[in-house]
């Protein structure tokens, strides 16, 4: 018996089906980050309505314009401080960044370790395929050595950003790494990070197969994810220093840094109180709106 | 716009939905499905591409897998007894769109 | 509506342009601000660090100015009136998200107070070199409004008038001080709240399935949402249709911008404001704004007494530019004569809008100080001829 198909893919309710097919490569792991993603939503049972989502520019930066949430495709490197500005104005949205690994450590780095520093209360996703590929493949800070990019043709000779360790060092109550590959695991740690209070950063590597992988002769997006299958390790709390990537390298991955500390509204807030006492006053007394 | 490709019987513990037209036939369904539903097929959609079609249906478990796993949203599997439900809401059986057909 | 009493510090005072400007926002409603220090505008945010949490809202520092310019406009769409206050090198670096907020159509003030440059310059001088950055200085074509108070007690007022018309036109508006309005201590009165009239924000009242992020209902301006309210909208930097989703075509960038520019520019007549003076019968309109008017008002006055017909408009709105007013009085004088802190800025608006039926005679100053009166003078009497 052949019947029209009723039941929704769970992670249709999240898409702007308006606008799919969207516009990444056939490989590219960014769909599937979102796939864990909606999830993580799901299992968190996250107020969709309270929930906002903000990325910068880039391939990953694209995310915000494909998901059914109020989303904000911001300008290169800046999505955390502009999360950082929702969060403040209203505490009681719970703000997700979405953005890759050019847009968040290079032109962002300073605002990315800055929120760490600060524990502002952002959940971020950085899906790190270790190039600048919207602009067509060039050398980011987490590109490995030696790989060939488009603005390191005869190859890469910088030391890579160690994302995990950055973010471990700036302060983060979160870090977790994980692949493409890791679908569960990363909808886990994105759940996980839903739980806590403070700046979770989640690093996925992704394949980029028209640029990196291309370039570096490391065959297609399916070619990729069973690199990432065979040399990944699972680690969990494994010092950060220790994680760093190589070309075609084992991959480190697992739940880094997991640990408590006041984020900056809490801190905020207590420090108000104990300057001001009951002078303090913590919520605006009306929105800017004239009737809310 | 869903095409049903795949209809466990009796024994199938799932069952698998692909929407053709989204699908980049990057492989990573036909790869990642633990008892090995899938195959790329020699169809094409309207892109080009030769989406993914059922060729072991009894295997599939409904675990859903081929759906974390796309990055175009164009495949996923639910469990049978999610199907059943669906049905039981259909007033009358309609026709299954010819496998492999563009939308 | 009427301001919010628990932002008004109704009163007399005895502050400093940068102060009063403090309280102008928080009069206008502003309740989050994200700045970064820089000499001579620092005192506007360390004023309302110190103010804003017995009032109710937020400040934070940011780690630089390209932060704090986007800051303010996640704050913006978290539901607050916001703003940033900087100076030259700081405005610089804001250029790219003074774009974002034209193009998201985001409403906020940014707050330059004018110093010596270019670059690095004369941190504690003043100058009115920034006036064609603050209309032109992100890429692109968009329109900005701008306001030039002439002392403390305009920086409260106009700054009210700035989020006014911020909210009105959804675009970021210009506060351009200098230096010296900036660090001037005059007689500030404050009214009590009811007497202040402030906009509120174009809030949509339209269901979540009928709402479109940038529809506009014939009236250019289209309604806002806040994130956190159900609407589930998108807002992008990149070329976008009434959706708000990106369509990067010729014909949306066609239409997409043309409403930007346009919903200002149909407005060009309420939005500029200026103080005239004796224009009718006058030989010679003196042109001016900011501190710089100050002067040019002795100057004026000096000239007067020796029985020159001067009159003197002072621009309050520098952007959208009075073309209308200055074309019109073109074809009546001898010839304008434009004082400025910069070797000529406003004074190439004035010269294109008088289309060569007056005399523009431009009385530059490198920056630093102000003119001294009597090379303003000189210039009158030389236009008078």
């Amino acid at each position: 018996m052949n019947v029209l198909d009723e039941t929704v893919n769970p992670v249709e309710p999240f898409l702007r089906t308006d606008r799919m097919p969207h516009i990444w490569c056939p490989g590219c792991g960014i769909g599937t980050t979102v796939n864990s993603f909606a999830r993580a939503l799901i299992e968190s049972k996250v107020d969709l309505d309270s929930l906002a989502l903000v990325s910068g520019i880039g391939c990953t930066g694209r995310v915000a314009g494909y998901v059914k949430l109020d989303s904000f495709h911001t300008t290169h490197g800046r999505a955390i401080p502009f999360a950082t500005g929702l969060k403040l104005a209203n505490p009681k949205l719970n703000v997700v960044v979405y953005s890759g690994d050019g847009d968040l450590s290079a032109i962002g780095g300073n605002h990315l370790i800055h929120a760490a520093r600060r524990n502002i209360d952002l959940k971020v996703i950085c899906v790190n395929n270790l190039i600048y590929a919207m602009t067509g493949g060039q050398t980011a800070p987490t590109t490995p050595g030696h790989a060939t990019t488009s603005t390191n043709p005869y190859g890469t000779f910088e030391p890579a950003f160690n994302l995990p360790h950055l973010l471990d060092a700036s302060g983060a109550v979160y870090v977790a790494r994980w692949t493409t590959f890791h679908v569960r695991q990363l909808s886990r740690s994105i759940s996980e990070a839903f739980q806590k209070k403070g700046f979770s950063f989640i690093e996925v590597i992704s394949p980029c197969p028209t640029l990196y992988q291309r370039r570096n002769k490391m065959g297609d997006g399916l070619d990729t994810m069973k690199y990432y299958k065979e040399k990944s390790k699972i680690k969990h709390g494994a010092p950060t220093s220790e994680v760093g990537l190589t070309l075609n390298g084992e991959i480190i991955v697992g739940k880094f840094v997991d640990r408590d500390r006041p984020d900056y509204q809490s801190m905020m807030r207590a420090q108000y109180v104990e300057s001001l006492g009951d002078r303090y006053v913590e919520e605006p007394a009306e929105c800017a709106c004239s009737d809310c | 716009m869903i095409v049903l490709l795949g209809l466990g019987d009796q024994v199938a513990k799932g069952r698998v939905s692909i929407v053709v037209e989204r699908c980049k036939a990057c492989g990573f369904c036909v790869e990642f499905c633990p008892t090995h539903v899938l195959a790329l097929s020699s169809a094409f959609n309207s892109k080009g591409y030769h989406p993914p079609h059922v060729v072991h249906p009894e295997k599939c478990s409904g675990c859903d897998l081929c759906g974390m796993y796309c990055p175009d949203f164009a495949i996923y599997g639910t469990k049978a007894a999610e199907a059943r439900i669906a049905e039981s809401k259909t007033d009358e059986a309609k026709p299954a769109k010819p496998a492999g057909g563009t939308q | 509506m009427k301001a919010d009493p628990r932002g008004v510090l109704t009163g007399i005072h005895f502050i400093d342009g940068d102060h009063a400007c403090c309280e102008g926002a928080l009069a206008a409603g502003a309740r989050f601000a994200a700045g970064y220090p820089i000499t001579p505008s620092t005192e506007v945010v360390e004023r309302f660090a110190s103010r804003v949490p017995t009032v109710g809202g937020s400040f934070i520092q940011m780690e630089d100015e390209l932060a704090a310019s986007i800051t303010l406009q996640g704050g913006v769409w978290g539901g607050a009136k916001a703003f940033t206050v900087t100076s030259g090198p700081g405005f610089s670096l804001m250029m790219e998200h003074i774009g974002y907020a034209a193009m998201t159509e985001t409403p906020c003030v940014f707050v330059d107070v004018q110093r010596g440059g270019p670059s690095t310059g004369l941190p504690t001088l003043p100058a009115q070199a920034d006036m064609m950055q603050a209309r032109w200085g992100s890429h692109g074509d968009y329109e900005i409004i701008a306001l030039c108070p002439n002392s403390p007690q305009e920086c409260f007022d106009l700054t009210i008038k700035a989020f006014n018309l911020a909210e009105e036109f959804r675009v970021p508006v210009m506060f351009m001080m200098d230096e010296v309005v900036g660090h001037m201590t005059e007689k500030v009165v404050i009214p009590s709240a009811d007497e202040i009239e402030v906009t509120p924000r174009k809030h949509t009242r339209k269901s979540v399935e009928d709402y479109l992020a940038y529809g506009t209902n014939g009236d250019m301006v289209p309604e806002m949402a806040h994130a956190g309210e159900g609407y589930k909208f998108h807002i992008t930097g990149l070329t976008h249709d009434e959706r708000g989703y990106p369509n990067m075509t010729p014909q949306t960038q066609d239409k997409l911008v043309k409403r930007l520019q346009n919903k200002v520019r149909a407005a060009a007549d309420r939005i500029c404001l200026f103080e005239e003076d004796r224009l009718e019968g006058a030989d010679v309109v003196v042109v001016s704004y900011g501190i710089t008017s100050r002067v040019a008002q002795r100057a004026i006055d000096l000239a007067r007494d020796r029985g020159l017909r001067v009159g003197k408009l002072r621009l309050i709105t520098a952007w959208p530019f009075p073309d209308k007013k200055i074309a019109e009085l073109a074809s009546q004088i001898k010839a304008f004569v434009v004082p400025e802190l910069n070797l000529g800025q406003m004074v190439r608006e004035v010269e294109r809008a008088a289309a060569g039926l007056a005399k523009t005679i431009a009385v530059p100053h490198a920056g630093g100080g102000v003119h001294n009166p009597d090379e303003i003078l000189n210039a009158i009497v030389e236009a008078s001829r």
